[in-house]
């Protein structure tokens, strides 16, 4: 039988969004006064394909639990293959984690739109979920296994 | 900025930062005076104040003053989205000789506390680390000028009903070059086939009769017909788009500065079997205006003198999800207003509306009044019970409704005609929506920026929405969101040209090893091209081609190119200011 434990644990989420797009969905989701976890906070870039895979592991080596992106795919108005790119970003990132013992659950993508306030808020929830299953982040996993 | 900050960490600088109550929409859940005082201690933060309204004249009159005085050199104001003040703030950085882009807008409203109602505590944390992290972006900006590009004094209005041809007339009429562009045979939309209108009485006819006489006075207006806009190319202010015109083997090309998109609506089509529809006798609200404009005298319907007509509103409207659960706000007011009509040419006519409330809003109450006068009566029924049409055996048809204002009675009105109130739904455009990449609400209408402060705007730069297109509205009302769009492209092409935000990429000549052939082949646009740079091979960006998107940036493996305003340095001191402020 297994006993869930009450840790306290709140998982610190960074949502990578886009200006025109997914920013708008989340405000939306604001203001219409729906809720999803204050650990969750919000960084607006143009477009989701300019994201650095380095950005994303720099979150996690800073300590937060969950990276999101928010991204464009079909509705971006700037890059026609935007998916395809934020796509490949991620499997970039996948690699970065991989390679500091990070799991691959702690980095989350979907498409999210102007209007996405209701998707956006599910995300959360299930995501903050997960991630609470993980328990905190800890960057130096690999390391650590090989100094002991 | 002075000569003590350091360029590389931005340490040393001024920085000034103001935290909005906004009334008690973000003051009753953030804890705003913590805020401020968390705020006060971080390093290069000069200033630290609440306001009660920051974008209020007077508050911003006091930020210039602040920003003067304490001399700053960057602004941080925490407050609702960047979409609504963003722009304000901008102005008063401007007004205060402080370069715009070093002002940094914290969105603690729609994303903290209108998010966080639940959660007073986590919702104060949260701010604190996305001001921080604001603050961060002001602390590694650079002072940057805005692009100016030079714009063509042309607008192109897809759609030529009421919305459009009184938005061509008012651009003509301002000294820009107009082209329309409608998909149907003939201009006017909807208000073409219209009799006598709300609230004035004119015919629609004749209305848009006039609109068209007055186009044809305007020679800088070119009109195309059964034209359909394929596409777009160019940036903000030059676009070049293609119209397929109907029997032309050739594509018709125009260059404009702005695209007023005027196109209107559809009317909701009942399923055959949705109360009745399909048994002769039950019209939707254009057929029965069809039928009343199109004839004299009492009404007579396929040979038949009407005697009673039943209304029964709403339909396809206010439905639970995932019906279409707006208003049209247009059909109670043309439902009474046809019934007055008829009303005067037959005074012995039974007239039943059924509704849920009627909503006449403003003036039109008028006509509500003097229906019921004229003898209408008005039923109401439960939003769960709504009524039911049969068709009886002496072919007449039976209405049966709940009436909550007799005490929940059901009952049977014989009816010679059933009058479903239809109201508008969005217009069937996926092409268009796709060419221009419009923004569709939840609705299907599309989507402006902002109802009241940016309302005829849309995300894509320079491409307008007016008329029933953007949400259901009466004639009056998409006359003037024509005429919105009409002095929005005013502001934007009377200049001759606009200034754009120069948050482009750039290139690192230093760190470019000139590789080019991945960031080269990342820009869909071509902005970026090799350049020689002391005998060396380089990367280099043209601003006026980016378009901004960062597409480049993460393919550079030197890590060359940045984009302004969301530089690597910037994105990284963020996330540490965010990741620094725990949230429990
Ligand atoms: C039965 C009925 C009665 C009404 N009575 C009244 C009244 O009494 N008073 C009142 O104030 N309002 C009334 N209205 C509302 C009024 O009709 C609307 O407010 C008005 O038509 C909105 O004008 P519009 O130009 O936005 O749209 P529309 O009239 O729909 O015109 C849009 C135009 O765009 C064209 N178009 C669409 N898609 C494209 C495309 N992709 N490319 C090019 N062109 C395109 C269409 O062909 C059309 O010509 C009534 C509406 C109905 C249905
Ligand atoms: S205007 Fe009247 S009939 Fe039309 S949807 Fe609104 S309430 Fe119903
Ligand atoms: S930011 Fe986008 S548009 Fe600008 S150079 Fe890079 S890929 Fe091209």
């Amino acid at each position: 039988m297994t006993t869930i434990v009450e840790t306290g644990f709140k998982p610190r989420i960074l949502v990578f969004s886009t200006n025109n797009i997914s920013d708008p969905g989340i405000d939306l989701a604001g203001s219409r006064h729906m809720h999803y976890p204050a650990q969750v906070s919000t960084m607006s870039v143009p477009c989701s394909s300019g994201l650095k895979p380095g950005w994303i592991l720099h979150a996690f080596e800073q300590g937060l639990d969950g990276v999101f992106i928010g991204s464009d795919g079909d509705e971006c108005a700037l890059l026609d293959d935007c998916g395809k790119r934020t796509g490949s970003i991620i499997a970039q990132a996948q690699e970065l984690m991989k390679a500091k013992g990070i799991e691959p659950q702690r980095l989350k993508m979907a498409a999210l739109c102007s209007v996405c306030a209701e998707p956006f808020v599910g995300y959360m929830r299930e995501f903050s979920a997960t991630l609470t299953k993980l328990g905190p982040i800890s960057t130096a996993a690999p390391a650590a296994a090989v100094a002991s | 900025m002075s000569e003590q900050v350091d360029a590389g960490t931005g340490e040393g600088r001024r920085i000034g930062v103001f935290i909005c109550h906004c009334g008690g929409n973000i003051s009753d859940y953030v804890d705003v005076a913590k805020v401020r005082d968390a705020l006060k201690d971080e390093p290069d933060v000069v200033v630290s104040e609440t306001e009660l309204f920051a974008c209020s004249d007077g508050t911003q009159k006091e930020m210039v003053q602040a920003i003067k005085d304490k001399k700053l050199d960057g602004l941080v104001v925490a407050s609702c989205s960047p979409k609504l003040h963003q722009i304000t703030f901008q102005g008063v950085s401007k007004r205060a000789d402080l370069n715009p882009y070093s002002y940094t807008q914290v969105n603690v409203r729609e994303q903290c506390s209108w998010a966080h109602t639940d959660d007073h505590e986590g919702a104060t944390e949260k701010a604190i680390g996305l001001v921080r992290a604001g603050v961060a972006k002001t602390r590694l900006s650079r002072p940057l000028e805005p692009l100016v590009v030079k714009t063509l004094p042309k607008t192109m209005v897809v759609g030529g009903g009421v919305a459009g041809l009184r938005a061509a007339i008012g651009l003509a009429d301002i000294g820009l070059g107009v082209v329309i562009v409608e998909r149907a045979s003939t201009l006017g939309g909807w208000v073409a086939e219209l009799g006598p209108m709300f609230p004035n009485e004119h015919s629609g006819r004749e209305q848009i009769d006039f609109l068209i006489e007055e186009v044809a006075k305007r020679p800088s207006i070119t009109i195309l017909t059964d034209a359909e806009l394929v596409s777009k190319s160019g940036s903000f202010g030059n676009y070049i788009t293609e119209v397929r015109v109907k029997g032309q083997d050739q594509m018709v090309t125009a260059e404009v500065g702005t695209i007023v998109v005027a196109t209107g609506f559809d009317t909701y089509q009942p399923e055959v079997g949705e109360f009745g529809y399909g048994i002769e006798g039950v019209l939707t609200l254009p057929e029965f205006t069809k039928l009343v404009d199109g004839s004299k005298g009492p009404l007579i319907y396929k040979d038949k003198p009407v005697r009673t007509i039943a209304y029964v509103y709403c339909v396809g409207n206010r439905q639970p999800a995932p019906g279409n659960e707006y208003c049209s706000k247009f059909c109670c007011a043309a439902t009474v207003h046809a019934s007055l009509k008829i009303a005067a040419r037959d005074s012995e006519l039974r007239q039943y509306h059924l509704h849920r409330d009627i909503r006449t809003y403003g003036k039109f109450e008028l006509m509500y009044s003097e229906s019921r006068e004229r003898g209408s009566v008005y039923m109401k029924f439960p939003d769960e019970t709504p009524p039911s049409v049969a068709k009886m055996a002496d072919g007449r048809l039976a209405v049966t409704v709940v009436d909550t204002q007799t005490g929940n009675e059901e009952l049977t009105l014989p009816a010679d005609l059933v009058v479903l109130v239809t109201g508008m739904v969005p217009r069937k455009n996926q092409d268009l929506t796709s060419v221009l990449k419009l923004p569709v609400g939840v609705d299907g209408f599309y989507n402006e920026i902002h109802p009241k402060l940016r309302p005829v705007e849309t995300v894509v730069a320079g491409v307008m929405i007016a008329g029933a297109c953007q949400s259901p509205k009466t004639l009056s009302e998409s006359v003037a969101s024509g005429l919105a769009a009409v002095t929005q492209s005013a502001g934007i092409l009377l200049k001759g040209f606009a200034e754009l935000d120069p948050l482009v990429a750039t290139v690192d000549t230093e760190a470019c090893t000139g590789c080019t052939d991945k960031c080269l082949a990342s820009c869909p646009y071509d902005a970026i091209t090799t350049v020689d740079t002391d005998g060396r091979k380089v990367a280099e960006i043209s601003a006026a081609v980016c378009k901004g998107c960062g597409g480049c940036v993460p393919i550079c493996p030197e890590n060359a190119i940045d984009l302004l305003g969301y530089t690597d340095a910037q994105m990284r001191a963020s996330i540490d200011s965010l990741a620094k402020e725990p949230v429990s």
